[in-house]
């Protein structure tokens, strides 16, 4: 089983979500996510000061084979994203959960964050996705 | 490695034999609008040309010079005489704006594919104007939407896919403003249909379909699917993707299908090109007849003549600016006539043979088949997933392996929804002793995977290149030449 | 049988290791009611003998009528080696290159159109081909509107003066996404499209996508630098429509302007591909570099091997229908390869010079003509200004189509009638002349002309 960081926060779409300061949140796709994709070749991240809703498609990650999009975990607007990801996809695949991350968002209301799962929760629901 | 033909370019040097005189200086054209450079092209001699490409063309696999069992693509023997006759110089000149009574030939043939292929789909009107299969999807779906449009039926928004749909689907769908909604697949291979129920209401506005579906088997609720389908308001598409495997046995019109396209470039055996060009004619029932794509040819007293905007208001229009593919038409017309009505069924016929033959040797041979129960159509699924998981190779160095044998390889990976799949596809024009072969080949392979499984993940070992790096590709573009002097710095180059 | 090499040996072997007693067993779970009787609308099947004569006799209707209609399809001389190479069975034959390895010919090809088409267009990148000219306008509006989202516009203008059947076709095909598009009027003494006129249609609203075209459907040369400085200040992307001949005399779109246009479609039925018709041709659209994502359809990229030799394969193919599905950035799948071949040929064996020898020529020919035909009474030029290789001629005292129609009874194509596409433009006619048109091809067509207005 892939890594799964213990103080993060997932979502069903395989992505993580990391709580910083000030509502904003962090969010990748999780080391799970990227070996089913494959080596990254493109990733389109979203423009600061977007809003976005609870799952809207906020960027996309393309493989050669692949191509998914990755969504709002919660409401929020967007207010940075990984710059280097243009020149280095690869980053995600490498490093997903550290210099591979996608974008921030400030949340709307934080309490939404509740309703994300535990990396334990993760662990068994990417296991039961295997099946 | 083969270099490109701009390596052999020398300044000055040209082909006299194609030169025309200098030519006068264009002194009217007003200086700013005026070129300052030349594209730098190859100058190359016409020797050098010629030999560049005839050894580019020897590169290729082709059905020409190989096997090709690629599953839902039809790569079968593409008759000579087609592209003979449809080269004839009389057709070969004639301008696509020539009134009609500048020539009756060209129309006469097209005036006559127009009747077969709806005689031969069941459906009621025939327009030849999509260029491709997808363009023929597209128009599909824009007569769906015009019909419901013209009756006020404005709030359908759905298109109803089935999950192993090839990707055209639903992204022809997207062009039309719909959103596409999947349908998962039962067991048996058959379109789930408590799902279909349960998918179906006022949104719905049709549902596409390749029937045999995409998993190589015959859908056979086809008429419950169409009542359903019906009865919530929506039309049906049938996609002629696979069409080869029931020409002339089972038309698309009696199945309850609304509209349909073809795919000219497989069941009608025109060229595939090296990825076109195609032809996607569109036929429908009675009720979506006014919205058929123009140009058409139509008859009146006894004359061919076009039929346009003019005569078909409520057409959805253009798909490209003339009368879509019309050479590859010419070549569909030519096979059409050399079969008749028996060849073509002979086609569904000796297709389906073929690939119930093949499926049941590499059954014996001990491979798996994703769909054992059920009658192969004109092409199935092979699951490697057994050799996947015994000998950690994939389905796609499998397929590679194969060319080193000198056969094709079949389509990996499609549907997605059989893990570690090949879709084989062998034609009617292939012989039995090379159906024999293919299977030879499968279990070499497959041996080969059991004593040396880094043999397959490192072919194709006997071609002029190993094999690619599409990732590298891809992060770093290279998409043309420049010149040595031009190029732009690493990692900036278009 | 036709094209089945089976014998009776085969099939009963065959049969009896499938274990069915006939063919039609393998048929057994289509329902009985769903099979199809005697195909009665279609004929029966004829030996290559009896097709040959029959399309013999069809193509011969065609006569080989002297020809002077253009309008988006254009006559010109092809070298004999383009298609004696281009049908080739390796090339004719092989399907999409998926399978690298076992397709580099037709990779590498494609790979050299994409370079010469950027040369020509004074573009960064190209892809692999479109279906024609007419649905590569389509395509180019819904790559701009997507690749313009600063603009939050779908409102893209359209000239009149672009080829009425690419008009036609851009509106079947972005009808249903919202697109508006706007039609922007002609200068009726000149022909082209004033910087006036587009300042108007502007307005203040925002604007996705400006569309040029370079020569106009009427072969008139536009000022596209001020279009284009014009559409880019106010934040449209500007999209070239050119004839690829044209573009060996006329500055590339890359340059048009303070900036180059944004894309450039066009059709490339010129660069060695006959007119059979109407197709198949070749459309082809070229971009910046940084748009190359919002690209519909192939492109082939260059790559190494597992040894590090250089190779290609398709790229950026994650934008594509097999793989992006509903989000793809267009549905095309078959492409025009065979003519992509064709093309590259074409412009291989012509090089710079040659091609730039042709245009001249085109360009002198339709010169010469327009000065022969306006010298008969009752004909005149409809605009002034320069053009490339079309004119339009105005004719007084009889209707076009009757001229049309005496001019075909002496086997000449005297061209396009335009009222059915301009109302205002009443007795006009388009007429085209390439390097095929000659001092006796247009003797020939002046002296006709001359009768049939008399």
């Amino acid at each position: 089983m892939s890594e799964v960081p213990s103080d993060l926060k997932y979502t069903t779409a395989h992505e993580w979500v990391r709580v910083e300061d000030d509502a904003v949140v962090t969010i990748g796709i999780t080391d799970h996510a990227q070996a089913q994709l494959g080596d990254l070749v493109f990733v389109e991240v979203p423009e600061a000061g977007s809003s976005l809703g609870a799952g809207d498609a906020a960027a996309v990650v393309e493989s050669v084979k692949a191509a998914s999009d990755v969504y709002a975990p919660v409401a929020g607007e967007v207010v940075g994203a990984n710059e280097q990801l243009d020149e280095n996809p690869e980053l995600v695949n490498n490093d997903p959960f550290g210099e591979g991350w996608i974008y921030q968002l400030r949340v709307e209301n934080p309490d939404a964050l509740d309703e994300l799962m535990s990396a334990a929760d993760y662990e068994a629901f990417a296991e039961s996705e295997e099946d | 490695m083969t270099e490109l033909i701009f390596d052999h370019s020398h300044p000055g040097r040209s082909n006299d034999a194609q030169m025309l005189p200098p030519g006068p200086e264009p002194d009217d054209l007003p200086e700013a609008l005026r070129r300052a450079e030349r594209p730098r092209w190859p100058e190359v001699s016409e020797l050098q040309a010629v030999r560049h490409y005839t050894r580019l063309s020897q590169l290729n696999f082709s059905i020409d010079t190989h096997v090709y069992p690629l599953g839902s693509c039809t790569m079968k023997h593409n008759p000579r005489a087609c592209n003979a006759l449809a080269m004839l110089p009389g057709f070969l000149e004639r301008h696509p704006l020539a009134p009609p009574q500048a020539g009756q030939g060209y129309l006469a043939c097209m005036y006559d594919l127009q009747n077969i292929l709806a005689e031969v789909t069941g459906m009621r009107g025939v327009s030849l104007a999509p260029a491709a299969g997808a363009q023929g999807e597209f128009a599909g779906v824009s007569m769906i939407r015009a019909y419901h449009d013209a009756r006020g039926d404005t709030g359908r928004r759905e298109i109803l896919v089935p999950d192993a749909a090839h990707g055209t689907n639903p992204a022809s769908a997207s062009m039309c403003g719909y959103q596409a909604r999947e349908l998962p697949t039962d067991d048996e291979g058959d379109v789930d249909l408590d799902a279909l129920r349960e998918a179906v209401g006022p949104q719905t506005a049709g549902i596409m379909l390749t029937n045999p579906s995409t998993v190589g088997v015959f859908e056979r609720n086809i008429e419950e699917m169409a009542t359903i389908v019906h009865e919530a308001g929506g039309l049906l598409y049938y996609d002629g993707a696979n069409l080869n495997a029931i020409l002339g046995k089972v038309r698309p019109g009696d199945m309850g299908f609304d509209v349909i396209h073809l795919n000219l470039h497989k069941t009608f055996s025109t060229p595939h090109g090296g990825g076109g060009p195609g032809a996607g004619p569109v036929g429908v029932r009675e009720n979506l007849l006014p919205f058929l794509p123009t140009p058409m040819v139509g008859e009146e007293d006894g004359r061919y003549i076009w039929r346009t905007e003019a005569e078909c208001p409520d057409t959805i229009g253009r798909m490209t600016a003339f009368a879509g593919n019309a050479g590859v038409l010419l070549r569909a017309y030519v096979y059409i006539r050399m079969l008749g009505r028996r060849g073509m069924q002979r086609v569904a016929e000796y297709a389906t043979l073929n690939a119930n033959y093949l499926m049941t040797q590499l059954r014996e041979a001990g491979f798996e088949v994703a769909f054992p129960k059920r009658r192969a159509s004109h092409e199935f699924i092979v699951t490697l997933k057994s050799e996947h998981d015994r000998f950690g190779i994939s389905a796609m160095d499998f397929a590679k392996r194969m060319l080193d044998y000198g056969f094709h390889a079949p389509t990996m990976y499609f549907p997605l929804l059989v893990p570690e799949c090949l879709l084989i596809e062998p034609t009617e024009t292939e012989a039995k002793e090379d159906l024999d072969r293919l299977v030879e080949v499968f279990k070499t392979i497959r041996d080969e995977a059991e004593s040396n499984p880094e043999l397959l993940r490192t072919a194709p070992h006997t071609l002029p290149l190993r094999r690619l790096d599409e990732v590298r590709a891809a992060r770093d573009l290279h998409l043309r030449w420049w010149p040595e002097d031009s190029a732009p710095a690493t990692g900036t180059e278009g | 049988m036709p094209f089945i090499p089976h014998t009776e040996t085969d099939v009963r072997g065959m049969l009896d290791a499938i274990g069915v007693d006939d063919i039609d067993g393998l048929f057994d779970e289509i329902a009985g009611g769903l099979r199809a009787g005697e195909l009665e609308g279609v004929p029966e099947g004829m030996p290559e003998m009896a097709v040959n004569r029959l399309m013999e006799r069809r193509a011969a209707q065609e006569g080989r009528p002297l020809c002077f209609l253009g309008a988006g399809a254009y006559p010109h001389h092809i070298p004999q080696a383009i298609w004696q190479l281009t049908t080739r069975g390796e090339f004719y034959s092989a399907y999409t290159p998926y399978q690298a390895e076992a397709s580099q010919g037709t990779l590498q090809v494609t790979y050299e159109f994409q370079s010469m088409m950027a040369e020509l267009t004074g573009m960064e990148v190209s892809n692999a081909s479109l279906y024609d000219g007419g649905s590569a306008l389509a395509e180019a509006i819904l790559m701009a509107v997507r690749g313009n989202r600063k603009a939050k516009s779908k409102r893209v203008i359209v000239p009149r003066a672009v080829h009425p059947h690419y008009r036609d076709a851009t509106r079947t095909i972005v009808r249903n996404q919202g697109i508006e598009l706007v039609a922007l009027d002609f200068d009726p003494k000149t022909g082209t499209t004033p910087l006036e006129q587009l300042d108007a249609v502007l307005g203040d609203d925002p604007v996705a996508a400006v569309v040029i075209p370079q020569p106009n459907f009427f072969g008139r040369l536009e000022d596209v630098d001020a279009l284009t400085d014009r559409a880019h200040e106010r934040g449209a992307q500007v999209i070239a429509v050119a004839n690829p001949t044209a573009l060996a005399l006329l500055t590339p779109p890359g340059q048009w302007g303070e900036k180059g246009v944004d894309v450039v479609v066009g059709e490339g039925q010129p660069l060695g591909i006959p007119l059979s018709a109407g197709g198949p041709y070749v459309g082809f659209l070229c971009t910046r570099k940084n748009l190359a994502r919002q690209m519909p359809g192939r492109v082939v990229g260059r790559t190494v091997d597992a040894d590090g030799k250089t190779g290609y394969v398709m790229t950026l193919r994650a934008r594509e229908q097999d793989i992006r599905r509903s989000k793809a950035t267009s549905n095309i799948c078959t492409n025009q390869g065979l003519m992509v071949t064709a093309a590259t040929l074409y412009m291989s064996i012509m090089g710079p010079e040659g091609f730039e020898r042709v245009a001249r020529h085109s360009h002198a020919n339709a010169r010469a003509l327009r000065d022969e035909l306006c010298a008969i009474d009752g004909v005149s030029a409809a605009f002034d200004g320069p053009f490339f290789h079309e004119f339009v001629l105005r004719i007084d005292g009889r209707a076009v189509t009757d001229v049309l129609g005496d001019l075909a009874g002496e086997d000449i194509l005297g061209g396009l009638a335009l009222a059915p596409y301009y109302d205002e433009l009443g007795d006009a006619l388009l007429v085209c002349a390439t390097e095929l048109h000659g001092e006796d091809e247009r003797k020939a067509f002046a002296e006709a002309l001359a009768r049939a207005v008399a």
